[in-house]
């Protein structure tokens, strides 16, 4: 078994400095300069991230102070008299993530397995650039295909016999409108498909072949194979796609600002009109009158930050960990 | 064939036509929204689009010029300050990285690529507008550049990662100082891969429209100069859709239309380019 650091990990490839050089040897050879410069660079990320998370809790400093953690909690959001409170978009950030998750995770990951586990190779090839490409289509145009495609095609075809079967439910009752939870959700979903099909595919594949074969000597079909030797071996590099799609559904900004409803309140109702923190950010402040309006919108940025932070850095940690046991079993 | 070798093989077809439906549903869905977009799109294209400026609130017609050339002034910008920092920080992570530094310094990038591009915009209109007092070119670029930090440092440290080891060996044993090796002999060997990492770099913030909304904000007129306000394709999408008029949502499929193909077009060369590339090396 090799030492995964070694694989994961690229060491410096040239190896150590000598180390009878001095340093004005170095120096006039260059190195030193260009060992410099590039760390400059290293650095200057490090620094940004930070400058990122610094700037987001100066200037929220006012809305910080004035409301403290009660912000989180209350749901006033009234501008004239001052009062402010996250919860209705925190509320709509939850609920449209949720549910573009419960309808991208089975696509996505079930298209995932088909790619790289039982479809030919041509064919994967083939439908993997596909989604990949389509993963570059810039979420305005979701926003754009959503206002003028899905939401006529909800209000036209799939609510109402879904109202008249479910309306009972608290979940599905109240007038549609077009713009709604449901309809944020469905644009997410279909943002969020193409990185969970890339993601997951990747973690696949990092699966040794040696254990697949292994699996076909012993009389295994192919699905018994992607189910007790593959699966097991990916599974929490997946969870970690599902993250990823996860964190970038909660900081979506146009698409679900222009389906949304931007209506201030909170409803049981998916159907109903609601707001996310980006999408109020993204409307509400350029018109912010008064520095307390201002502070409060920069406090929901942190608020997002800070969400977004904690499940990308899940994420990540995840995907690491699967792919690193792959590559280390190999 | 017994029972269990009928099951086994009912399991095993009935799986694939399963997952194989979720893919074809995928790439479905994904195939109606380009097709509809270009065909929506290219209908609704006209000449003047490109050669005027927007038409005045109720007025039909006028074009989005000023938001094409705002669009690359921005990406100009966002190009000089994401680009070197991302490129030099891949070679450092690629070539000079302890495995403690790197990991560090690769999860950093991780997390700062996916923090929401709208709190990038926050953090630029802090940084820039209120400083400078006025919306700007400018702070639209610094906003797009920070987003092109992560990839970039990204795939120029796995296109570097690839030159085979013997290519930094064989320039050493010549006695070359090691910056002077990656500069005239790693580099180089991985430049096709860096473009077209750049380029794909570019399209994703080209279609970037949060952080521009309180950045570059827009502009009904031509901006001159870096520190004016200024339209962008992006935000004239966002502005004319979610508007009441029919000619503005025309305009709106005009200018998606456009942004997808410049994005689409973009995203096919860089592929084609490393793709050449690596039949040519072989490897």
């Amino acid at each position: 078994m090799i030492r995964s650091g070694a694989i994961v990990q690229p060491t410096s490839p040239l190896g150590q400095e000598d180390k009878p050089k001095g340093l004005v040897a170095r120096l006039r050879s260059g190195d030193q300069v260009a060992r410099m410069i590039v760390l400059l660079a290293a650095g200057a990320i490090f620094l940004i991230t930070a400058i990122i998370f610094s700037e987001l809790v100066l200037e929220s400093k006012l809305s910080r102070h004035q409301f403290g953690w009660r912000f989180l909690v209350t749901s006033t959001w009234d501008p004239v008299m001052g009062d402010f409170g996250a919860l209705p978009f925190i509320y709509g950030t939850l609920v449209t993530s949720a549910l573009a998750l419960l309808m991208a995770v089975p696509l996505g990951v079930a298209s995932a397995i088909f790619l790289s586990e039982l479809a030919p190779r041509r064919l994967s090839d083939a439908l993997t650039f596909l989604i990949e490409l389509l993963a570059a289509v810039p979420s305005v145009l979701y926003g754009l295909l959503g206002i003028f495609v899905l939401v006529p095609f909800l209000q036209d075809h799939l609510v109402p016999p879904l109202q008249s079967l479910l309306g009972s439910l608290p979940i599905f009752s109240g007038a549609f409108y077009g713009v709604s939870y449901f309809s944020a959700g469905v644009v997410l979903s279909i943002m969020v498909v193409p990185f969970i099909v890339s993601v997951s595919r990747e973690v696949l594949l990092a699966v040794p072949r040696e254990q697949r074969e292994a699996s076909f000597a012993l009389g295994a079909s192919r699905w018994q194979t992607t189910r007790r030797v593959v699966w097991p071996n990916a599974a929490r590099g997946i969870f970690g796609s599902v993250f990823l799609a996860l964190a970038r559904a909660l900081g979506e900004t146009m698409a679900v600002t222009m389906v949304i409803g931007n209506a201030t309140r909170i409803s049981t109702s998916i159907l109903a009109p609601g707001y996310s923190i980006a999408a109020i950010i993204a409307n509400e402040f350029t018109e912010a009158t008064g520095d307390l309006y201002l502070s409060a919108l920069i406090e929901l940025g942190l608020v997002l930050f800070a969400v977004t932070f904690v499940v990308n850095g899940l994420a990540r940690l995840l995907i690491v960990a699967t792919i690193r046991r792959g590559h280390s079993a190999a | 064939m017994n029972f269990f070798e009928l099951r086994k093989a009912a399991a095993n077809a009935t799986m694939i036509v399963v997952t194989g439906a979720a893919a074809l549903l995928t790439v479905g869905v994904l195939l109606f929204i380009l097709g509809y977009l270009v065909w929506h799109g290219a209908q609704s294209l006209t000449w003047s689009f490109f050669t005027q400026l927007p038409a005045p609130v109720g007025e039909t017609g006028g074009g989005m010029a000023n938001a094409i050339v705002g669009s690359g002034k921005v990406l100009i910008i966002a190009t000089l300050v994401g680009l070197p920092i991302g490129f030099l920080g891949g070679v450092y992570l690629s070539e000079y990285a302890s495995a403690g530094a790197g990991f560090a310094l690769r999860y950093v990038t991780d997390l700062l690529n996916g923090v929401p591009s709208i709190v990038i915009g926050i953090v630029a209109y802090a940084l820039v507008v209120k400083r400078m007092g006025h919306f700007s070119t400018i702070a639209g670029g610094v906003a797009l550049g920070i987003m092109m930090i992560p990839i970039a440092v990204r795939s120029t440290e796995e296109y570097l990662h690839a030159v085979p080891q013997m290519l930094r060996e064989g320039g050493l044993a010549l006695g070359r100082p090691k910056w002077r090796v990656i500069a005239t002999v790693v580099i180089p060997a991985a430049l096709s891969g860096i473009i077209s990492g750049v380029m794909l770099d570019l399209a994703r913030v080209a279609g970037e429209t949060a952080p521009l909304l309180f950045t570059a904000l827009n502009n009904q007129y031509w901006s001159t100069g870096w520190s004016q306000p200024t339209a962008t394709l992006p935000v004239m999408i966002f502005t004319y859709a979610i508007s009441p008029y029919p000619d503005w949502h025309r305009q709106a499929w005009a200018a998606g239309f456009i942004l997808l193909m410049v994005v689409l077009a973009v995203n096919l060369t860089a592929r084609l380019i490393f793709a050449r590339k690596r039949i040519a090396t072989g490897g």
